[in-house]
C-alpha cells in the first residue's frame, strides 16, 4: 500500500477526479510543444470525462487524443493538429462528420488565446489588440469585438477574458506546496496558471521548499494558486521537459499514422490509455530502451545566482 | 562541379536569403527553422530570432530540432520567456521579418490555414497558430507554400492570416517562396522574381489558380552555395526538412 498523500500532494487519479467535472473548461498544453500533460490527458480520457471545453495555444496531438475520444463539447484554440504531421485526424472527424460527436470551434490566434488568458489573469473583462485586422478569425467572433481607442488613436479589438474552470500545467520540479520551478519556454503557462480557477500541477519531481526559496525568480506559479500537486516523472511524454526529457517525434508520428481511421484511433485507445491503469504502466509499457534513449541524462546546469542579503 | 541539392533545401536557402543582418526574425515552423540557422551561419550572422513559445535566440539550434520547443532550442537560448511578451514585441513593431506558411492563397497573399470546401467537401486545417499573428504584426512577411492549383485560388476560403488589404497598419507580405520560384508579393500582386532551376513559365501558370506575371525572362533561383548546403546537411543530417521525401507525410 502507498502511503497516503497529504496536504495538497495527489496521485493524479485523484487530482483529475477531485478538480475536473463534466462540463468544464480545461487549459492544457500551454507551453505549447513541450511539456504538455499527456499522462493527465490519458487519465481524463479513463475517468470517461464528457462535454469538457479544451482551451489552449497549439495542443499538439493533446487535443485530438481528447477530441476522438469523445470527451470534448468545444474548443478554444489557435491551432488542433499534430506538430509532427499537420492534421489531426480525431478533430477532423469530430469538426467534418461529428464522429464520435459534433464539436463547437472557437478559433483563435495565438495572441488571442493569450491576451485572453492573460486578461483573466489580471482580473480585467478584456485586453485590447491590433492582431488579426483584416482576417477572418476576428469577424463576428464571440469573443473578439472592435473598440474606440479612449485616447484617440486607431480603432481596435477587445479580446473577452477567458478564465478556465482548470489549468494543468507540467513543470520540472515543485514544493508539496505547489510553488512551481519551471525552466525553458512558458508560453502560456503563467498566464493560464494565474487565470484559472483550479490548478493542478503536475512535476518531474516533489522538492524541499528551501530549493523553491533558493530560487524564486524561477517560480512561475506561486502554490496558493495551487489546487493539487502531482509527482508523475515523464508524465509529459510523449514531449519533452528541459533537462528530463527529449521529445518522442516516433511517438507523435505513429499516432498520425494510426488516428487517420476512427478503427486505428480505437486500437491506440486501447494499447495506450484504457488497457494501462496509469502512466508508470504507460512507461513500463514504453519499454526500456525507448525510455534510456529519451531520458536526458547530460548535466546542463545554470550558473548559480547569489541571494544574499 | 555542380552541387545537387533537393527542392526543399533551395527553399530554405531561398527562406534565409529573406533575413538581413540585424534583422529581428519571427521565426516560423518547418522550414524557416532551418531557415533562421542558415541566415545566421551565414550572411546574417547578428539577426535575432523569436520563437512563439517565447524563445529568444541568437544562435542557431546546437542540434537537430523537429519543433521550436525541442530542448536543443532551448539551450544557449538568449531569454525563455512567455508567448505574450514575444507577441507584444512583435505588436510593438520590434520585428522586421516572419515567415508564415499556409494551404491555401490568393493573389492578395491571403492565406487560408482553417478550413476550405475547395476540393467539394469541408476539410478542417489545424488553425492560424501563431500565423494570423505574424501576418497582421510583423514589417513584413514571407510565406512559404506547396505550388499546386488547389492552393493558389483566386479567393480563399477563409482569411486566416490576412495579406494586403485596405487600412493595414503595417507589413503585409512581401515574398512568396513556393516549390516552383519565388516571388514578389509587395504591391498585393504575384509578380515572379525567380524561377527554381528547370521550372518554366508554362508550369508556374499550371500550377497557379490565378492570372500570374511570369515569362521566360525570368531568372533562375540562385543555386544553394557549397556553405549553404554544409550548415543545411549539418543540421538536417537525415533530410527530414530537406530531403526528396518528408518522413512525417
Amino acid at each position: 500500500m502507498e502511503p497516503p498523500l497529504t496536504g495538497k500532494q495527489r496521485s493524479l487519479a485523484e487530482a483529475i477526479a477531485e478538480n475536473l467535472h463534466d462540463g468544464d473548461s480545461v487549459a492544457l498544453g500551454l507551453a505549447l510543444e513541450s511539456g504538455i500533460p499527456f499522462a493527465a490527458v490519458h487519465e481524463i480520457i479513463r475517468q470517461r470525462r464528457k462535454d469538457l471545453t479544451l482551451i489552449g495555444p497549439i495542443s499538439d496531438m493533446a487535443f485530438d487524443q481528447l477530441i476522438a475520444a469523445g470527451t470534448v463539447a468545444k474548443v478554444i484554440a489557435a491551432w488542433v493538429g499534430n506538430v509532427a504531421g499537420g492534421s489531426g485526424y480525431g478533430f477532423r472527424r469530430a469538426y467534418e462528420q461529428g464522429q464520435p460527436r459534433r464539436i463547437v470551434m472557437e478559433d483563435h490566434s495565438n495572441f488571442t488565446v493569450g491576451l485572453a488568458l492573460k486578461a483573466a489573469a489580471m482580473g480585467l473583462p478584456y485586453l485590447p489588440t491590433f492582431t488579426g485586422l483584416g482576417g477572418d478569425i476576428v469577424r463576428g467572433h464571440p469573443r473578439i469585438r472592435p473598440i474606440d481607442d479612449p485616447f484617440g488613436g486607431p480603432s481596435l479589438l477587445a479580446v473577452g477574458a477567458l478564465k478556465p474552470d482548470v489549468a494543468i500545467v507540467h513543470v520540472q520540479r515543485a514544493d508539496a506546496s505547489g510553488n512551481a520551478h519551471l525552466w525553458g519556454n512558458l508560453g502560456l503557462t503563467v498566464e493560464a496558471a494565474y487565470a484559472a480557477r483550479r490548478t493542478i500541477v503536475v512535476c518531474e519531481e516533489i522538492v524541499p521548499d528551501d530549493v523553491i526559496r533558493s530560487d524564486p525568480n524561477r517560480t512561475m506559479i506561486p502554490g496558493f494558486l495551487v489546487t493539487a500537486v502531482v509527482e508523475e516523472p515523464g508524465g509529459a511524454l510523449p514531449s519533452s521537459v528541459q533537462g528530463y526529457w527529449r521529445r518522442d517525434f516516433e511517438t507523435f508520428l505513429s499516432y498520425h499514422n494510426l488516428s487517420k481511421t476512427a478503427d486505428g484511433y480505437q486500437l491506440w485507445l486501447k494499447e495506450w490509455v484504457l488497457d494501462l491503469p496509469d502512466r508508470p504502466a504507460y512507461l513500463r509499457h514504453m519499454g526500456d530502451a525507448a525510455l534510456a534513449r529519451l531520458r536526458v541524462s547530460d548535466r546542463r546546469l545554470a550558473a548559480a545566482a547569489n541571494f544574499a542579503p | 562541379m555542380i552541387a545537387t541539392y533537393t527542392r526543399k533545401e533551395l527553399m530554405v536557402v531561398a527562406a534565409a536569403r529573406e533575413i538581413r543582418d540585424g534583422e529581428v526574425v519571427f521565426v516560423g515552423m518547418r522550414l524557416p527553422l532551418l531557415g533562421f540557422g542558415l541566415a545566421k551561419a551565414t550572411h546574417a550572422p547578428s539577426a535575432v530570432g523569436l520563437f512563439e513559445n517565447g524563445v529568444i535566440r541568437d544562435r542557431p539550434a546546437e542540434a537537430f530540432i523537429y519543433t521550436m520547443g525541442d530542448p536543443p532550442n532551448i539551450v544557449g537560448a538568449i531569454a525563455c520567456l512567455g508567448l505574450n511578451d514575444v507577441m507584444g514585441l512583435l505588436q510593438q513593431g520590434r520585428v522586421d521579418v516572419g515567415f508564415i506558411g499556409g494551404a491555401e492563397v490568393d493573389p492578395h497573399g491571403n492565406l487560408n490555414t482553417t478550413r476550405t470546401s475547395g476540393s467539394g467537401s469541408l476539410v478542417r486545417l489545424p488553425g492560424s497558430g501563431g500565423g494570423g499573428d505574424i501576418a497582421s504584426l510583423a514589417g513584413r512577411t514571407v510565406l512559404i507554400m506547396e505550388h499546386e492549383p488547389r492552393r493558389f485560388r483566386e479567393r480563399v476560403d477563409y482569411i486566416t492570416s490576412p495579406g494586403h488589404f485596405p487600412g493595414r497598419r503595417r507589413g503585409g507580405p512581401a515574398t512568396l517562396i513556393t516549390t516552383l520560384g519565388v516571388f514578389d508579393l509587395s504591391r498585393g500582386q504575384v509578380r515572379a522574381v525567380s524561377l527554381h532551376p528547370g521550372v518554366t513559365a508554362a508550369q508556374v501558370r499550371e500550377a497557379t489558380g490565378f492570372p500570374i506575371a511570369v515569362d521566360d525572362a525570368v531568372p533562375p533561383t540562385t543555386a544553394p552555395s557549397t556553405d549553404e548546403l554544409g550548415y543545411i546537411r549539418r543540421a538536417d543530417p537525415d533530410g527530414f526538412w530537406t530531403g526528396d521525401k518528408r518522413k512525417g507525410e
